[in-house]
């Protein structure tokens, strides 16, 4: 059990929040995280936050669940225990377009989920280390890592509050 | 910094700050129930009983209970099965098309609409597998080896094909209004006060913490959502369609069946959105949310269905007469004219009239009208299905079997049972989880709200000023 320190700067507007983000970082401040009630536009570039790679994971999931599905329909009733049905040829792709299409939606949005589930760290728990409950209601919170000895305090306070911040704050957080 | 759009209406009214918004919206589940959710979930919970009632009988007694017969081997399972999926369309609809059109009008009502979805499905749902009879043997449906050995499902039938796409869409639909869920339960279980619920939302919530990056990947997932349900939605009704298609029956060996239904299924769901919506901004105070501009969009995409629905069984009617197949012809002429004409009518007169009478601009604007539109629109999408079903079974080549279905009290209890079951859901959705998505509300109230917002742009302006100073000075 390790204690972190941040130091919370509070915001009420996003457009202040997203000038005070590009001005702490060009004034070489590392910031922790950014907390907002709502996605903000803009802010993955000014946080220089990379594309996520969700989609591309979501491609793959996608062309698994073709194959698998093309694969299942076409040995069961091509291979396994083929049965002439309405005069139509064991391998009837047409008619496998449906069932294909749907497992290769199932598998996209599925897979995807779980690994933004699981890249994001969220699964059922009781205990949340919300650093300002009114992030997830009206504010917008910036939380600087506060390092012993090497951050200035006083300095990313003074920092916070000339880019807008109305509030600054510290709180300690057992991780 | 406010925006005030000189033309286009605001969706949001009441000048309302975030704040407000997440407290108007925890309101109702902060709350102690009032007493007329509390009287609507007993009548709800009264038809329930009647389903659960009507489905012991069915399983214990066998589908005897019902009233098919052997010329009418479905009747109202199928068409409650149809009109329940239909209905569910909607919210799929305007949870992904909306979004990927982006219409800023879905997000007051998007989370109310999927909800509808979720549970439509599921009394849909209800109808194929309390058709099997045995519904303990439902797995069969699914590709496993039976009994007998390794045979398989037949993949070429459309009814196969709906078990996918049910199951599809009925597991995508959840998981994309779960997700939606997630930060707006967040804000509640930071608000909540009794350990109950803090513990209750704080399992809910999977721990979201609102940070930028887990918003940005968020908003991925949920354009990826969008676009993958997009088709869906339109695969589900057009395989449901199809289970009629590939039939040889006169009446359903129609090729417009997929666009048909599909159109006929938004056209349903958005009534009952719309019925759903407007007793809900009345009962717990929504109007700022749900404003008649959103009521005059959904009643614009009613128009729009209604008139494809309406040129859809106009269609029918010319194809049967113009194909010069004698079968066809007659079973057209049959539903319209024959025992059953008091169905085809209602059908018309609900589904190809009323909805025009949207045209009228006070008419799409009036709360009452539209009320009772939507109501209509929910009856005569019931009627479509039936006739559809029902006129085109009971007679079909062998005039030896011409049979009239009337429907036991069985049939009867299990659609009102659904009904039941539907209230019961919509309304301990109503009060334990958020109806009005929280977090899409806060994005568009900035450029949709139209009276300014609490933060004046003075201040917003003499807060930015000293950040380009600063800016231009370090570069």
């Amino acid at each position: 059990m390790t204690n972190k320190k941040f130091i919370l700067g509070v915001f009420e507007d996003e457009e202040v929040l997203l000038h005070a983000i590009e001005n702490i970082r060009c004034a070489g401040t590392k910031i922790y995280e950014v907390f907002s009630p709502f996605p903000v536009h803009g802010i993955d570039d000014v946080l220089g936050i990379k594309r996520s790679r969700l989609p591309i994971a979501a491609f793959l999931y996608g062309c698994g669940g073709l194959a698998f599905a093309l694969w299942m329909q076409i040995y069961m009733m091509g291979f396994d225990w083929p049965m002439i049905i309405g005069g139509k040829p064991h391998i009837a792709l047409p008619s496998f377009i449906p069932v294909s299409f749907e497992l290769t939606v199932f598998c996209t949005a599925h897979g995807m989920v779980i690994t933004f589930l699981i890249v994001c760290g969220l699964y059922p728990r009781m205990k949340v280390p919300v650093l300002d409950v009114r992030s997830t209601d009206d504010k917008f919170v910036m939380a600087i890592e506060v390092k012993d000895g090497v951050t200035d305090i006083n300095k990313v306070n003074d920092l916070l509050r000339s880019n807008g911040a109305i509030e600054v704050n510290q709180k300690e957080v057992e991780e | 910094m406010q925006h005030v759009s000189p033309i286009r209406e605001p969706l949001v009214t009441g000048g309302k700050t975030y704040h407000d918004i997440t407290e108007d919206v925890s309101r109702q589940v902060e709350a102690k129930p009032n007493i007329r959710w509390a009287i609507a979930l007993a009548v709800a919970l009264f038809f329930l009983g009647i389903f659960i009632y009507s489905v012991y009988r069915t399983l214990w007694y066998g589908i005897g209970e019902w009233g098919l017969n052997k010329t009418v081997g479905w009747a109202w399972d199928i068409t409650n099965f149809v009109w329940w999926v239909g209905i569910g369309h909607a919210g799929t609809l305007i949870s992904a098309i909306l979004l990927l059109f982006r219409q800023k009008w879905r997000s007051s009502i998007n989370r109310a609409a999927e909800a509808m979805t979720i549970f439509a499905v599921i009394c849909a749902a209800m109808f194929p597998v309390l058709h099997m009879g045995r519904p303990w043997l439902a797995y069969w449906v699914l590709p496993l080896p039976n009994t007998f050995g390794s045979l398989w499902v037949n993949f070429n039938s459309p009814l196969l094909w709906d078990v996918f796409a049910i199951s599809t869409y009925f597991t995508v639909s959840l998981v994309f209004w779960y997700l939606g869920l997630v930060p707006d339960f967040a804000t509640i279980r930071d608000r909540a006060t009794g350990p109950i619920a803090r513990r209750a939302y704080a399992l809910l919530s999977l721990g979201w913490k609102g940070s930028a990056k887990h918003w940005s990947r968020y908003e991925t997932v949920s354009l990826i959502l969008a676009g993958v349900s997009t088709p869906l939605v339109l695969s589900v009704h057009t395989i449901v369609s199809m289970d009629f298609a590939t039939a040889v029956i006169p009446g359903w060996h129609t090729t417009i069946f997929p666009p048909y239904f599909v159109a006929g299924a938004i056209f349903s769901g958005f009534a009952m959105v719309l019925t759903l919506m407007i007793i809900t901004r009345d009962v717990f105070r929504l109007k700022d949310y749900i404003t008649l501009e959103h009521i005059e969009s959904m009643n614009k995409v009613i128009i729009l269905t209604g008139s494809i629905v309406g040129v859809a069984y106009i269609t029918e009617f010319f194809i049967a007469w113009y194909s010069g197949v004698e079968y066809e012809q007659y079973a057209f002429i049959n539903r319209a004219t024959g025992p059953y004409w008091w169905a085809y009518w209602s059908m018309m007169t609900c589904n190809v009239i009323t909805p025009q009478l949207f045209w009228i601009r006070k008419i799409r604007r009036s709360i009452v009208a539209t009320f009772i539109i939507t109501i209509f629109v929910n009856i005569g999408m019931w009627f479509e299905r039936f006739v559809i079903i029902v006129t085109s079974l009971h007679r079909d080549y062998l005039p030896s079997s011409w049979v009239m279905f009337s429907p036991s009290k069985i049939d009867v209890g299990i659609y009102v049972g659904t009904l039941g079951l539907f209230f019961t859901l919509f309304l301990l959705f109503a009060k334990y989880f958020p109806v009005i998505n929280m977090f899409e509300v806060k994005t568009i109230l900035k450029s949709s709200s139209g009276v300014p917002h609490s933060l004046e742009p003075e201040k917003s302006m003499h807060a930015t000023t000293p950040v380009t100073h600063h800016n231009k000075h370090h570069d």
